[in-house]
């Protein structure tokens, strides 16, 4: 028994570890084992990838499989990293089509998950891009999973969160690229309205993503910096940064945070006095299209290990939410206010536009998503189930993956699939079986 | 353009054979691997051709057949540069207490059949005038202690036939050997132990550290991860007549 936490640090449960050292040896752990769910590298902030009784790490399930040059199909083993496949396919001119805000997750996770980045409005999620996945059932059958094969279970397991089975390997569609870097523009957006506007202005581009600042209110409520950006190309790379190599291997590791930082070091006035200076700052570099280094753009937050313990031991939340877009406006604009009132909120702040989505419990739909860290203190839970009455009148739901305590009737309000989800999991024989805290609390 | 060199990691089903192949391989190494388990061996293969883009040729060998080992090194389609041996087998001691074909097997799998094709491996380099051996060794063979020996005692005994083999060859000055001692090393052979973190090392490091000895002139004897040499410095320090009343 050892003691598992998500990235939030929140809530810490005891469970048994277990660790395959290869695929084939999946099935017999299932099927000897009740309340189990697959942890990845436990990027999953709350309780998603925690199992009942047993979490099953698929830490050693770490190898490729295959690679196929002309169809730039890559196989790999459930427990390889992003990492992994952009260190060995960046050099080689291929990319993800679909990468989260962190490269440290691996291929199962982000399945499960059925993570977003920022070209979700014109790319989809990273299920859309997963060609076919061998799925390992709780009677430990290993069954193949496509829109082709077996396609319901497909659609529930992308996004899933593990409660289908156990993912042991999958195919992905990568592209090419031309080169490493990427064109970024920087627009500045003096509040909410703005921000919206521009996410829409922006959503030609490959990628669009807004860094909102909480803190700001008033006439400021909501002002943010809008990044947008494309792969660049040779020709862009010529123009913009002849001097550069064109496939720039991944940074090296940064700075650690150390497991002493002090939680009161984040405080308003702390928080307040970055978003003032990020903000200047980003703001005097707009206009001019820049070429920025795929690492640091796509995973800015992954220079800095260990991040998460800026928090202090009592962890954090993240609080995704996604409204629909008919509504976004007036909804964000009033949970905007009410988180920059309470004056408790975090730098870390994104708003991003969404398309529709393809899994069965996937988070995305066509709307606004916006994103914010809260340390965890006495009154945060009453102040996000306040939040939540928002998004739920608004149409709206929150990102399983990022989730550690919402109640059952925000989430059954906004996964209208669930019954369905259910009904397989009933007829595949999950439901002693694959048990997660996060599902049992869920009522999943 | 000179061609690749070539290196052939014998026991590259192992989790440690694995990352060693890997390494070499990103180096620009071509690879091969030899393993009696050839579905995990292909399986390794399989990963580092599709990290890398190079083909890694898997052949099948048991090396307690030592009667079939020089049969082995004659037919291979060419003499690697380096030969690394990560054979290896950790045994139950308590087992091998009692059941002598257990003991045997234990040593005859860390110690008899490793010295023994890498044996074979220095004449065949000599002869050619070049040529790395590295072998995998434990710091169990520092001091024999109550909970393995029988383990230890086996790779004692390869860590002094490295040792000779390496004297002998030196004086010729074409053919080196190395001797890697890891401690605890996080693998599929030490998943069910609990070992102490702060000893504990990944397979990736003893990959990045064989590699950094036997092909960037390194040490010719090292300890994976350092703080081990330490460790293994003072534990052979104490006096028997204290230490065999240690439970160690």
């Amino acid at each position: 028994m050892s003691e598992l936490a998500g990235w939030g640090n929140y809530p810490k449960i005891a469970t048994e570890g277990l660790a395959p050292g290869r695929p084939d040896a999946v099935p017999a752990l299932l099927t000897s084992r009740n309340g189990l769910v697959a942890r990845g590298q436990g990027r999953a902030y709350g309780d998603a990838a925690i199992g009942m009784a047993t979490t099953l790490s698929s830490h050693r399930l770490n190898r490729f499989r295959g690679f196929d040059a002309a169809t730039g199909r890559l196989t790999v083993e459930a427990g390889v990293t992003i990492t992994e496949i952009l260190a060995s396919f960046v050099p080689r001119g291929f990319f993800l089509k679909v990468v989260p805000g962190t490269k440290f997750v691996s291929i199962g996770g982000a399945i499960a998950a059925d993570v977003h980045g920022k070209n979700h409005h014109r790319d989809g999620s990273f299920g859309d891009h997963v060609a076919a996945l061998r799925l390992a059932l709780p009677n430990g059958e290993i069954v193949t999973c496509s829109r082709g094969e077996n396609a319901e279970l497909f659609a529930a397991t992308i996004g899933g969160m593990g409660l289908t089975g156990v993912i042991v390997d999958a195919t992905l569609q990568m592209m090419p690229i031309e080169t490493g870097w990427l064109k970024q523009t920087t627009h500045v957006a003096a509040n909410l309205d703005a921000a919206i506007g521009a996410l829409d202005a922006t959503a030609s581009a490959t990628y669009s993503v807004a860094w909102i600042d909480c803190v700001a209110s008033g006439a400021s409520l909501g002002r943010s910096l809008i990044f947008a950006a494309d792969h660049a190309d040779a020709a862009d790379t010529a123009r913009l940064g002849p001097q550069l190599a064109p496939f720039p291997d991944a940074r090296s590791a940064g700075p650690s945070v150390p497991s002493w930082f002090p939680g009161f070091a984040l405080n308003p006035l702390s928080v307040r006095a970055f978003n003032e200076v990020y903000f200047r700052r980003g703001a005097s570099r707009a206009g001019a299209p820049e070429l920025v280094h795929w690492d640091p753009y796509f995973f800015p937050l992954d220079a800095i290990n260990g991040w998460n313990r800026i928090y202090g031991h009592r962890g954090f939340l993240q609080h995704q939410c996604v409204i629909p877009a008919a509504n976004a406006r007036t909804v964000l604009a009033a949970i905007m206010d009410r988180v920059a009132r309470r004056g408790t909120a975090s730098f870390l702040a994104v708003l991003k536009q969404l398309g529709e989505s393809h899994g069965m419990m996937s988070f995305p739909l066509r709307g606004y998503t916006l994103a914010m860290d809260f340390p965890i203190t006495d009154t945060l839970f009453d102040f996000l189930n306040q939040i939540d009455a928002l998004v739920v009148a608004a149409g709206g739901r929150l990102y399983l993956a990022k989730d550690a305590r919402q109640s059952r009737e925000t989430f059954e309000a906004g996964y209208p699939s669930l019954p369905a989800f259910r009904d397989i999991r009933r007829r595949i024989g999950a439901g002693d079986r694959l048990v997660s805290h996060l599902s049992a609390r869920l009522g999943i | 353009m000179t061609a690749p060199k070539s290196v052939l990691v014998i026991g590259g089903s192992s989790d440690i054979g694995h990352a060693t192949a890997l390494r070499y391989a990103q180096a620009g190494w071509q690879v091969a691997l030899a393993a009696r388990d050839v579905s995990a061996a292909q399986r390794n293969a399989d990963d580092i051709k599709a990290r890398s883009g190079v083909d890694v040729p898997v052949h099948a060998l048991d090396v307690l057949a030592t009667d079939k080992l020089a049969d082995f090194v004659g037919s291979l389609p060419m003499l690697p540069d380096t030969v690394i041996s990560m054979i290896g087998e950790l045994g139950d001691q308590k087992r091998a207490e009692t059941d002598l074909a257990h003991a045997a097997m234990i040593m005859r799998t860390n110690f008899e059949a490793p010295s023994l094709l890498l044996g074979l491996f220095a004449n065949a380099f000599q002869a050619r005038g070049s040529g790395t051996i590295v072998g995998v060794s434990s710091v169990a063979g520092d001091r024999g202690r109550g909970s393995n020996y029988v383990y230890g005692a086996a790779k004692a005994g390869f860590s002094q036939f490295l040792s000779g083999l390496r004297n002998r060859v030196a004086l010729a000055g074409q053919v080196r050997v190395i001797t890697v001692k890891p401690g605890f090393v996080r693998t599929r052979m030490t998943a069910h132990l609990k070992l102490p973190a702060p000893l504990t090392v990944k397979p990736e490091r003893v990959a990045a550290d064989i590699f950094r000895s036997a092909e960037e002139n390194g040490r010719e004897v090292i300890y994976v991860g350092r703080r081990f040499w330490l460790v293994m410095t003072i534990i052979c320090a104490i006096p028997e007549t204290v230490f065999k009343r240690l439970q160690l």
